[in-house]
């Protein structure tokens, strides 16, 4: 196994060249000197054109995880990963002067780049020698892929010559919307980890297997370069809780590391593939604990968390060792996987996260056609104007951020509500100042299939609960009890946070925007969107925010609202 | 009732699967159907199934796993890693979740199932007749997050084996 991080940091250094002379000096020249080349992409989020995206400044690891990739920010995440400041590479990996970065080297993404990019990797590597791999989250994220109900994104995905995909978000078009997506995918659709219900399967509903009782084949098996490679897929393991679960009635989901075993031993003594490949969306630090249980697993190709890490971390396991990797979002990175095989085994790896620069890529022309196609119909309505940006607002992050600032600025406002909780997503682009944010722009941060408002009356022990529950899903030193999405966003109020505390116990301090103590006996009204309840048959959460930029006419975060941090110390994971 | 109803009984109860199990107002009602069968078994050491006025109420009663365990086998649990219990790590329905028990271990007479931060610390427990496989399914309702105990009785001993299941409010995936 010719493999250590150095060499792997030196393969994904190859980029780092001045942002002048990017495409002049073919930064997208990967040499193949390999058997097989395996590319991926991941929650891509419906983004089919370029984007900006700011990676997070916040991104705690608690206990463990403290300091270990995926969790560095900024600073420490440039000198772990040996990526010189202030150049496109720090700018594509992390949130460092963002505003000037992002003037400089433009939108990030967009599949006409990507068809040109993958196209070009492709040919480098030769006729029969690659295979592209999507984990997942490619069908949501966008107003056209939710008015197509994802549809869009599945024909962009097969001009892309998509071969396999996972899910998560796909989920939320239900049951029957999913699987009018895979008809028409012309790759396979993969998922080890979601069968039937009990109930289901006894009253006879759809399975891929009916003794297994798996809804979607488990793995496919792929020719690449001369080798059988074993792609086993792993949809998001907790669909029917992060999300209604009446979309998802008849299936039920979990990590399953018992049948992930079966599967990889069926791989490798059955049908004797020479490497197996898993395709991921269970969030890094799941997959970096998976590895180390299941046995046989060459590569987790990883998604879900967003996590754009540049150099695969390597995991030891009773099998040997499985490399874990995470390949970002919104269309910003193709992840290119030189493999060395031999007969049943995978000798050595060269890996290189690419960020697709949109400036130094000719869009493919058939591809921006096809995108064109899809947008045309709702063109006027995704290009209205709403309001001036005079700061920069952007999501990701562990707590806040300041378009979801905005959003529940917003809510607070137009539902005349004293407190506001909104949903810690991690996709979400981000929107420059002096820009114009535009009704496709709030589209991007909240266009669900259960994106109506709700106001409702809650105590203030209720929204302590509510805040503790989802912070576990966050802060759980065990990454099996993580859901994967950031901290709930809070409106009209502000609180502390002891992130390596147990479950009740770390959210305090909690007090009005006024400063008034929020009393837990006390009773407040309390506005949302995305509710995992019964449908609200409300109004959509972008037309009330569409409403409020309207009559604001300019968005303004002067003071972003910062969670007190209790005991975080100086962790890598934050920068200030 | 007599033995040889029982027996079919159990037949019925063990032809389940994981996937083919019972609703979970069968599978209590099946708990319930064997409970009675516990104390006379432990008393004597042997395979008899006592009458309904056997039925140990008081250990479906406790409040704790210890008083639960004493009540229900009068005899304490060593930790196994001969049992499987396979349970979500998040449930996807806290009142419906779906909990198997099975173990390789020989000569096992009796199977139960504990969520220790319910009200009642019992949540279903099963008399094996001999010849049974060893493996039980379920679905138990929790209040809240919690430890989820499996005891098997083998062999006059009684081993056990646990595991957390999260009961969320659910949201924020991500």
């Amino acid at each position: 196994m010719i493999l250590s991080r150095r060499s792997l940091i030196a393969s994904a250094g190859a980029v780092s060249l001045a942002p002048s002379a990017l495409a002049a000096a073919g930064m997208y020249d990967v040499p193949f000197k390999a058997n097989a080349r395996i590319l991926h992409i991941t929650d891509t989020h419906a983004q089919a054109n370029p984007v900006q995206f700011r990676e997070p400044s916040v991104n705690l690891g608690i206990g463990k995880a403290m300091g270990r990739p995926p969790h560095l920010v900024g600073e420490a995440f440039l000198k772990y990963f040996d990526i010189p400041a202030n150049g496109a590479k720090a700018h594509a990996f992390t949130f460092m002067d963002f505003e000037r970065a992002a003037h400089r080297y433009g939108p990030m993404g967009g599949f006409a780049h990507l068809k040109t990019l993958i196209d070009q990797l492709r040919a480098q590597a030769g006729t029969g020698k690659t295979l592209l791999l999507d984990g997942g989250d490619l069908t949501q994220g966008s107003g056209v892929a939710n008015l197509t109900g994802g549809k869009d994104m599945i024909a962009l995905a097969n001009i892309l010559g998509t071969d396999a995909l996972t899910g998560h978000w796909e989920f939320t078009y239900g049951e029957d919307g999913l699987h009018a997506l895979i008809a028409a995918f012309k790759g396979q659709f993969i998922a080890q980890n979601v069968f039937l219900t009990d109930d289901a399967a006894f009253a006879g509903k759809p399975a891929f297997d009916t003794a297994s009782l798996h809804v979607f084949a488990p793995f496919t098996i792929r020719e690449c370069g001369g080798f059988q490679v074993g792609i086993v897929g792993q949809a998001f393991p907790y669909v029917p809780i992060a999300h209604p679960s009446r979309f998802v009635p008849d299936w039920t989901f979990g990590i399953h590391p018992d049948t992930m075993q079966k599967t990889v031993d069926d791989l490798r003594n059955n049908h004797k593939v020479d490497a197996v490949i898993l395709l991921s969306h269970n969030g890094m630090d799941t997959d970096l604990a998976l590895a180390a249980q299941v046995r046989g697993i060459d590569i987790i190709l990883g998604g879900h968390t967003h996590d754009a890490v540049p150099v695969p971390q390597i995991v030891k396991n009773a099998g040997g060792r499985t490399i874990v990797t995470n390949a970002g979002s919104a269309g910003k990175f193709v992840a290119v996987l030189d493999l060395s095989l031999a007969k049943g085994a995978l000798k050595g790896l060269n890996y290189t996260l690419l960020p697709v620069y949109s400036h130094e890529i000719k869009p493919d022309a058939a591809m921006a056609a096809e995108i064109a196609k899809w947008r045309a119909p709702h063109k006027a309505m995704l290009e209205e104007p709403l309001a001036e940006v005079e700061t920069l607002l952007y999501r990701r992050g562990n707590f806040t951020g300041t378009m979801d600032q905005m959003i529940c600025n917003a809510l607070r406002q137009e539902l005349d509500a004293e407190i506001v909780l909104s949903p810690g997503f991690r996709w979400g682009n981000t929107v420059m100042p002096g820009d114009k944010i535009t009704m496709e722009d709030v589209l991007s941060e909240t266009a669900i299939t259960y994106g109506d408002v709700y106001v409702q009356n809650m105590t203030g022990a209720a929204i302590k609960a509510a805040m503790e529950d989802v912070c576990d899903n966050l802060f759980n030193p065990d990454p099996y009890y993580q859901q994967g999405g950031d901290m709930v966003r809070v409106g009209g109020m502000n609180y502390a946070c002891t992130p390596g505390q147990t479950i009740g116990n770390r959210i305090s301090e909690m007090t009005l925007s006024n400063g008034q103590s929020i009393d837990a006996a006390k009773t407040y009204k309390v506005a949302g969107w995305a509710s995992v309840a019964q449908p609200q048959n409300t109004q959509p959460v972008w037309d009330v925010v569409a409403n409020y930029l309207r009559s604001a006419k300019t968005v303004r975060i002067d003071k972003p609202n910062v969670t007190k941090l209790i005991g975080v110390g100086q962790n890598p994971g934050y920068a200030a | 009732m007599s033995n040889t109803e029982m027996t079919a009984e159990a037949e019925i109860g063990f032809v389940l699967s994981r996937r083919m199990g019972l609703t979970g107002a069968v599978a209590a009602t099946l708990a319930a159907f064997f409970a009675p069968g516990f104390k006379a078994a432990h008393a004597d050491g042997a395979m008899v199934m006592a009458d309904a006025a056997a039925y140990p109420s008081a250990a479906f009663a406790q409040k704790t796993q210890d008083a639960a365990v004493k009540a229900m086998f009068n005899m304490t649990a060593t930790a196994s890693d001969q049992i499987t219990l396979d349970a979500p790590d998040i449930a996807e329905n806290g009142a419906v979740v779906p909990v198997s028990v099975s173990t390789a271990l020989p000569g096992v007479t009796a199977i139960a199932i504990l969520a220790l931060g319910n009200p009642n610390t019992i949540a279903a427990a099963y008399q094996l007749p001999a010849g049974t496989k060893s493996a039980v399914s379920s679905r138990i309702k929790l209040a809240k997050t919690t430890d989820v105990v499996a005891l098997v009785q083998a062999g006059g001993k009684l081993y056990s084996v646990s595991k957390n299941v999260k009961v969320t409010l659910g949201g924020c995936g991500g």
